[in-house]
């Protein structure tokens, strides 16, 4: 058991996860995620897959709201760039996942840094509003997508799920498939944006958030860091929209109205503000969330006779209330609450 | 011509049910800080009480929307004071989440007890039109900017004349000089989330009354508030009428005009709005305060 922080060299001084019991923990969860899908049925598979994308995509805003500081309620739009852009080459170029996935990673962070425009002049609500409405002209621009040749929704053609040439139905069943794939790209994204902010630039985008005009002061460049941020940011948010398109086969702007933009806020503020594994915690819980109630639901139907009419408010309020609730009694989210749990143990049998 | 008059008086009376709603946001905004995401929501609730006073429990129309009106109040300051109370001090991004978390339970709990068919509205307002300069106007339209007016100008008086008004102007103009006065800045928060919701109800009414229906969807008129309240300046109750005006004949003009296959009336008002952001952030009428980067 770990009692302090003791670094005797400075290679562990600089690791991500020094100490032993960090990396038990992390060894653990990883031989969990390789050995579950063997067992799980379906619906696991489904509710797993879409809660790595999902992790992803909140991994992505967190750059941006909880390391930046830079507050965004446009992530469905960005969601959405990534999604139709994966979708139209899929679907008029008949191109390759493997090729489809990266385009629409890097033109959503390009699209990404367009509306990150604003933040150079405003910052706080201001930015908040502005990124509302670059939320609403993306969704526009798709509900009216006539004008640029965009259909309402897309259907992917099955054949471009391949990798290198190997469709993927090689692996399994889609859902089977498709766990390997996003939980590639998650452990991927998680060791990337881990090591971001040990670097020269997720240094500037903290220093950016704790203090602006601090940090243009110590020479960090405002107007190139702020963009880099809405891009790294938007990168992963249609690399989350891209994985999307391929898994679900059919996209249609639904997916990614204003209500997303809010999950996702959610769950970077459920799990934990500026916290790479807060975000996964943040994205699983939000997820579960309704496939609890659901199942919930299903059980109680012989007791509570039209609980299933009742379902989609049940939903959406327990959505409202679990923000109201975490804000109000545990505003560093899920992630606060497991170090806690750690703290008590470390420290008994002491308080602190 | 009469088109355009017709356009011109419909996006008026638009326009003035917006004010409304602005009004309630600017005026949380002005004297707490806060970013209120739930406006719309509001608005719904007022909307969904006036129907279930008068519709269900069969009230005579005027108490009923007395009733409705002083229970959307009340439903106002108990948000503040169990929700927003303990978001005091906290970074801005929690407190619009609480705002965001607040929107979706109260729209779950009007679709929970009101379901999502549309509900027939009462009818307050009569429905005949009227022909000014050539143009047919609905007269339901016309009633509802003159009411939304009549409102303004009590609303005016209350600031002008009234202790809590009075309260309120002082608060939104320096709070630490305004408490060192012995004013209750608790209760002056509490005063501004219950005129918001009765202004947000008010607009709710009359929105319903043209609609002649209510549903979820009038809620999202809280979206609007945004454009609205960014180009009349954030804490400005003046700018909040004029901004809701502008976006209302703009949004009416928009979508009278150009084709409507390209859907404007409903993008224009967040293009006007980013274009505000970019040259002048604060408004036509705000305070210049706003931090620049």
């Amino acid at each position: 058991m770990q009692s302090g922080t003791f670094h005797t060299t400075y290679a562990s001084d600089v690791s991500l996860r020094p100490y032993w019991p960090q990396r038990i923990r992390i060894a653990l969860a990883l031989a969990l995620a390789l050995i579950f899908p063997w067992f799980a049925d379906r619906y696991w598979l489904n509710l797993a897959n879409t809660i790595a994308i999902a992790a992803i995509g909140a991994i992505g805003l967190n750059i941006l709201v909880g390391y930046t500081g830079q507050i965004s309620v446009g992530h469905g739009g960005f969601l959405a760039v990534g999604a139709y852009t994966a979708g139209m080459m899929a679907v008029y170029l008949g191109t390759p996942m493997w090729i489809t996935i990266p385009v629409a990673s890097f033109f959503t962070a390009a699209v990404g840094a367009f509306f990150g425009l604003p933040s150079l002049r405003l910052k706080g609500l201001y930015l908040a509003i502005a990124t509302l409405a670059s939320q609403e002209i993306i969704i526009w621009l798709l509900t009216h997508g006539k004008l640029l040749g965009i259909g309402e929704s897309l259907s992917l053609p099955r054949a471009s799920n391949n990798l290198f040439g190997l469709p993927l139905e090689w692996l399994g069943n889609n859902d089977f498939a498709f766990y390997w794939v996003c939980l590639a790209f998650l452990i991927v994204t998680v060791i990337f944006v881990s090591n971001l902010f040990r670097t020269r630039t997720g240094r500037a985008f903290v220093a950016i958030r704790d203090q602006d005009i601090a940090a243009q002061v110590i020479g960090v460049d405002l107007f190139r860091y702020k963009l880099l941020a809405f891009a790294t940011s938007s990168f992963f948010a249609g690399l989350a929209g891209a994985l999307t398109a391929h898994y679900r086969g059919v996209i249609s702007w639904e997916r990614f109205t204003i209500e997303t933009s809010i999950l996702y806020l959610a769950m970077i503020i459920i799990g934990g503000l500026g916290s790479v594994s807060g975000s996964i915690y943040g994205a699983a819980f939000m997820i579960l969330l309704p496939a609890f109630l659901s199942n919930l639901a299903r059980t109680l139907s012989d007791v509570v006779p039209n609980i299933n009419s009742y379902l989609p408010f049940l939903q959406q309020g327990a959505f409202g209330l679990a923000i109201i609730l975490f804000l109000i009694f545990e505003p560093e989210g899920i992630v606060k609450m497991w170090r806690n749990v750690k703290d008590y143990f470390r420290l008994w049998p002491f308080s602190y | 011509m009469d088109r355009f008059v017709q356009l011109a008086l419909s996006g008026i009376a638009n326009g003035a049910i917006l004010a409304l709603v602005a009004l309630g946001f600017v005026l949380i905004y002005k004297s707490s800080d806060v970013i209120n995401f739930a406006q719309g929501e509001l608005l719904l609730i007022g909307a969904y009480l006036t129907y279930a006073m008068v519709e269900q429990f069969g009230i005579w129309w005027p108490a009923g929307v007395v009733f409705a009106v002083i229970l959307s109040a009340v439903i106002g300051v108990l948000i503040e004071q169990l929700v927003l109370r303990p978001m005091i001090g906290e970074p801005t991004i929690s407190v619009i989440m609480v705002t965001i978390g607040l929107s979706s339970l109260l729209r779950a709990i009007t679709g929970a007890i009101w379901g999502v068919t549309p509900r027939p509205a009462p009818q307050f307002l009569p429905t005949d039109t009227v022909t000014i300069l050539g143009a047919n106007v609905g007269v339901d339209r016309l009633w509802a900017f003159g009411l939304a007016i009549a409102l303004f100008g009590i609303l005016t008086l209350f600031f002008r004349y009234s202790r809590e008004g009075i309260a309120m102007r002082a608060v939104a103009d320096d709070q630490q000089a305004a408490l060192s006065m012995g004013i209750s800045v608790k209760k002056v928060w509490a005063v501004a989330w219950a005129i918001a919701a009765i202004t947000a109800t008010v607009g709710g009414i009359l929105l319903m009354s043209i609609f002649g229906g209510v549903s979820g969807t009038i809620g999202r008129v809280g979206l609007l508030v945004f454009p609205v309240v960014i180009l009349g300046g954030l804490d400005s109750i003046p700018g909040a009428i004029i901004g809701g005006l502008i976006i209302g004949l703009l949004q009416s003009f928009a979508g009278g005009y150009l084709p409507p296959e390209w859907g404007m009336g409903e993008v224009m008002p967040f293009i006007i709005l980013l274009f505000i952001l970019l040259v002048r952030p604060y408004g036509l009428f705000g305070q210049r305060i706003i931090e620049r980067v």
